[in-house]
C-alpha cells in the first residue's frame, strides 16, 4: 500500500505537475484557465494534474459559479520534510558548516 | 501503556581537529550562532535558551532548549523543542553531541532523540513536521523548481 510519502514523491515527481504546484505556490488562488494558459499542455491535462495534486493533499479546491479556484496546501509537503529529517539532511549540513568553522578557528 | 516507540536521528563524522576545539564549537554562543543558529546557550546545566532561524510557513523559527548534560570535551546534551503555540503538538526531541578522540582527530557524533513515529505525525496533522524542517525548508524548495 503507498504510503503518504509514497503518493507525495511520485505526485512530485512530474515536472508538469510540480511546475502548477510552484505557480499556486507563488501566484496564491487561481482557476484552472488560468493555469493552462502559463502550462504549456492543454486544459484537460491541467486538469488531471490537478486531480492528483488533490490526491496528494497539494491543492485545494473552491467552486465559484461555473469556476473551480485551485490553491496550494504546502503543509502537505511534511512528510517530505520528515523524509529530510529523519535522514539526518539538515544534520549532514550543520556538519559540513561546523567543518568549515573549525578549518577557520585558531587552535 | 507502553511508550510509543520514537526514532532518533544519528549523524557521526570524524574530524581531524582536537576535541577541546570541536568542543569551544559546541558551546561559545557566537561560534554555534556560525555553524547552527543564533542563540542564547551556555554551558551550564539547566539553563534555558532557545535557537532562533527566521521564521518560515508554519514554523515560528524559534526552539526552546535546556541544557542537560555539560562534561567538557566529551558530552554536551539539550533539549531541542518547538516553542510558543507550535509547543503542544510539535517537536519534542533531545540533542547529545559525543566527542570520542581518535588517532588522526575526533569522532563528532550526534544523536537527536525522541522523533515520533510517522504514524503519529499523520495523525497530528501535517503541522508539526514543518517545525522539525529549521532552514531546510527554502533548500528542499528550491530543490523542487
Amino acid at each position: 500500500m503507498a504510503t503518504k510519502a509514497d503518493t507525495l514523491f511520485s505526485t512530485l515527481a512530474d515536472p508538469t505537475r510540480r511546475a502548477i504546484f510552484e505557480r499556486l505556490c507563488r501566484d496564491g488562488e487561481l482557476t484552472v484557465r488560468a493555469l493552462t494558459d502559463q502550462a504549456g499542455v492543454s486544459q484537460p491535462a491541467v486538469s488531471k494534474h490537478l486531480g492528483v495534486l488533490k490526491l496528494a493533499g497539494l491543492v485545494h479546491d473552491r467552486r465559484a459559479g461555473r469556476e473551480t479556484h485551485y490553491s496550494a496546501q504546502p503543509r502537505a509537503l511534511a512528510p517530505l520534510i520528515d523524509w529530510m529529517s529523519l535522514h539526518g539532511a539538515f544534520w549532514r549540513d550543520r556538519f559540513d558548516r561546523l567543518e568549515a568553522l573549525l578549518n577557520r578557528m585558531d587552535q | 501503556m507502553t511508550e510509543p516507540a520514537t526514532r532518533s536521528v544519528i549523524v557521526e563524522r570524524e574530524l581531524p581537529h582536537p576535541p577541546e576545539k570541536v568542543w569551544r564549537a559546541l558551546t561559545q554562543g557566537h561560534l554555534l550562532e556560525e555553524w547552527l543558529m543564533k542563540n542564547d546557550f551556555q554551558p551550564v546545566v539547566g539553563h534555558r535558551f532557545t535557537f532562533r532561524a527566521t521564521p518560515l510557513p508554519y514554523w515560528n523559527g524559534v526552539l526552546d532548549c535546556e541544557v542537560l548534560i555539560v562534561e567538557p570535551n566529551r558530552q554536551l546534551s539539550y533539549r531541542w523543542n518547538a516553542s510558543g503555540d507550535e509547543a503542544a503538538g510539535g517537536l519534542k526531541t533531545i540533542v547529545t553531541w559525543t566527542l570520542t578522540p581518535t588517532k588522526d582527530g575526533v569522532l563528532v557524533r550526534m544523536e537527536q532523540s525522541g522523533f515520533r513515529p510517522e504514524e503519529e505525525v499523520n495523525l497530528r496533522g501535517a503541522e508539526h513536521g514543518w517545525q522539525r524542517n529549521f532552514g531546510n525548508l527554502e533548500r528542499v524548495v528550491a530543490g523542487l523548481t
